[in-house]
């Protein structure tokens, strides 16, 4: 016993030691992004991180979020600093109106230039002075060849059409449901209006029946199988699942759709602005734009890039549609928190209603409850009987 | 009755197993998608090896679950003779504050905890106070619990006079503690150490909270995994990591039941003795 314990305990140094042997006076950044948002070196491809610290010496401390929210509360709650994140487009706006952001200095940024004008002086930063564009994309339909009618495509209609009942996915994040009701409906995807909201809340409770299931990334398995035939999601993941399943196909509404950019952003509370104005620098690189987006499957918004990626990406129409289909496109601002809140709220009405889980959950509470009465009444008729016993005992019967 | 209890066994083992069953199928299936077998192979698992960004994670998470867990068994051995030494009501006392961060939810410890760093992270002016030392201490305060609740009852059943005839014959309190006591009760320790090792390697909602940039754990990067499907190469990993926790339940029980013979075989010996000793 004794051996085992001072085993585990020389173990347990050893593996302590670890980690501070790695610290050294090596400049560092903080960079936050999200999971899988990055070329890391698998397939073949390049290590973004490892390259620049092999160019330029400063070390990558790489943390990922799941999502623009969680990414806004870990920044609030504070206890850590970041040199670098990359939130969306609304997100930014967030961020910039809280007094979150660092002004950049373009002068450490030679290469945006290389950036293209079409990405420049965007709704969520106007003047050009907070974020610098890492990618863009677009969400569209995807559906499958083989079992939707060509002649029913063409407009966000497919997603309320009966004849497809159960086939259909969904977005679950209110944000991007809401934003496709409201296109569908002619509303514009940052109206604050209680009634346009309410007016979009309706049209996806009449759209509940039709959805198989409201889903993420589930999209990828259920669209690849054809378990599912129609699905709104981006661009840049429709292009991976249309290598598993060559029936996929995408088109982007007549009615309008949302055009995302995500951008790199320097906090406040930066550590070390010049290392992180230098990585901004390095990923505005077109060559490192090229094949770090040539991996992500997203588009670049550095023309340049494309030369550096593989030619069926670079030529995608839907990873690069025209400038007459891009005019169609609408990108989030951010809304004021009463309207988050009323669409959190609206959005929660629409999950609840009626439907399977509603009726599951109640058979459950009553089968629960059965069960505890009748528990409590069978214990109690058991203590009876036992006192009873008892009772003839002391009688002495 | 008896085949109706036979049936409800396997029934609730098949509930319990049958995710596990799936993920190493799927650990072992040629294609990506876990629907469909397209053959056998051990693909995922050469993939998985030669992987740059999953392997150091796991090595993180097995940093923090040892030394965590080595820290968490000795001060929740040391609490755990505290209690035993107090009275029964004051014994009470403490044994439900301890059990407490037992039942709290995970979350608001997380919380909590996040925010208290915060806190102190503001006081002394460390303004990247979260990071591998906020993450052992969450994970220590979480695996207390867990030893003391192992060792305690060891203390209870362990014999008191052997304590006393080591000190009359002449050891200090703490000779007696290290040449006896500890000896009685390591097999709660052991358990207690186990058992923390396994809480503190697949936490996720804790840890969560009060990571920092400089130490990320395995659980938490794969959570962030929502930009692609998952790999089947995490399947693999998720396999080997099931594994080696039940390897180490199963150490656990053999420990116990070894445990358990030998004390009934020292009972009988001592019985014996005493009968020739009356004869």
């Amino acid at each position: 016993m004794k051996k085992i314990f001072a085993a585990l305990c020389c173990l347990g140094l050893s593996a302590g030691l670890l980690p501070f042997s790695a610290l050294a006076a090596q400049p560092t950044i903080n960079v936050y992004n999200w999971g899988q948002y990055i070329s890391d070196g698998s397939d073949g491809c390049i290590d973004v991180n490892a390259e620049f610290t092999a160019r330029t010496g400063i070390k990558v401390n790489y943390m990922t979020y799941d999502s623009n929210e969680s990414l806004y509360t870990k920044l609030k709650t504070g206890g850590s600093t970041y040199d670098i994140i990359i939130p969306s487009d609304y997100m930014i706006a967030r961020l910039i109106s809280e007094g979150m952001l660092e002004k950049l200095d373009f002068d450490k940024i030679p290469n945006y230039k290389y950036v293209d004008d079409a990405y420049k002086n965007t709704a969520y930063d106007p003047d050009n002075a907070y974020s610098v564009p890492y990618t863009w994309g677009t969400v569209g339909v995807i559906y499958n060849s083989r079992y939707v009618d060509e002649a029913d495509i063409g407009s966000w209609d497919l997603l309320w059409n009966s004849k497809y009942s159960g086939k259909i996915l969904m977005f679950d994040n209110p944000r991007d449901s809401f934003a496709i009701a409201e296109e569908y409906l002619g509303l514009g995807v940052n109206t604050e209006n209680t009634d346009d909201l309410r007016a979009a809340a309706y049209k996806l409770i009449e759209q509940k029946p039709l959805v198989q299931s409201y889903v993420m990334d589930q999209i990828y398995d259920k669209m690849e199988r054809g378990e599912a035939w129609i699905a709104p999601y981006y661009a840049g993941d429709y292009l991976q699942m249309a290598e598993v399943n060559p029936d996929l196909k995408f088109y982007l509404p007549s009615e309008g759709f949302n055009l995302f950019i995500d951008a790199v952003c320097i906090p406040k509370g930066c550590q070390n602005k010049e290392a992180a104005e230098a990585y901004i620098n390095f990923l505005c690189d077109p060559e490192i734009s090229g094949q770090n987006l040539d991996y992500l499957g997203y588009s670049t918004p550095i023309s340049e890039a494309k030369q550096y990626m593989s030619p069926e990406t670079a030529e995608s129409e839907i990873a690069y549609p025209s400038k007459e289909v891009l005019a169609r496109g609408a990108s989030y601002i951010n809304l004021s928190s009463a309207t988050s809140q009323e669409m959190d709220s609206l959005w929660l009405q629409v999950k609840t209603q009626g439907g399977v889980d509603n009726y599951a959950i109640w058979c459950m509470a009553v089968l629960a409850a059965g069960m505890a009465v009748y528990f409590l009444v069978r214990g109690v008729k058991r203590k009876r009987r036992i006192a009873n016993r008892c009772q003839k005992w002391k009688d002495g019967t | 009755m008896k085949t109706f209890n036979k049936v409800f066994t396997v029934v609730v083992l098949l509930f319990l197993y049958v995710p596990m069953i799936v993920l190493g199928a799927a650990s072992l299936n040629a294609g990506t998608d876990p629907a469909v077998w397209k053959g056998l192979t051990l693909f995922n698992y050469g993939e998985l090896f030669r992987d740059g960004v999953l392997l150091p994670l796991l090595l993180n998470s097995v940093i923090v679950a040892v030394i965590s867990s080595m820290l968490a068994t000795i001060l929740g051995t040391m609490a755990s003779l505290g209690i035993h030494a107090m009275g029964p009501r004051m014994k009470r006392t403490v044994m439900g504050v301890t059990n407490i961060p037992l039942t709290n939810p995970e979350i608001v410890t997380g919380v909590s905890m996040a925010l208290l760093f915060a806190f102190i992270g503001t006081l002394l002016k460390i303004s990247n106070v979260l990071g591998f030392v906020t993450l052992l201490i969450a994970h220590i305060t979480f695996n207390l619990p867990y030893v003391i609740l192992s060792v305690t009852p060891k203390l209870s059943q362990m014999d008191p006079d052997l304590r006393e005839a080591a000190l009359d014959l002449g050891c200090t309190s703490g000779q007696a503690f290290f040449k006896v006591v500890i000896h009685e009760i390591m097999p709660g320790i052991i358990s207690g150490a186990l058992m923390s090792f396994t809480m503190s390697l697949d936490d996720f909602v804790i840890s969560y909270f009060v990571y920092g940039p400089n130490f990320v754990t395995l659980p938490v990067e794969i959570y962030n995994y929502t930009k692609k499907p998952l790999q089947p190469k995490i399947y693999a990993l998720f396999t080997l990591m099931f594994l080696v926790i039940l390897l180490m339940m199963v150490l656990m029980n053999l420990l116990e039941a070894r445990d358990d013979r030998r004390q009934s075989l020292a009972r009988r010996a001592l019985a014996g003795r005493r009968e020739r000793a009356a004869e």
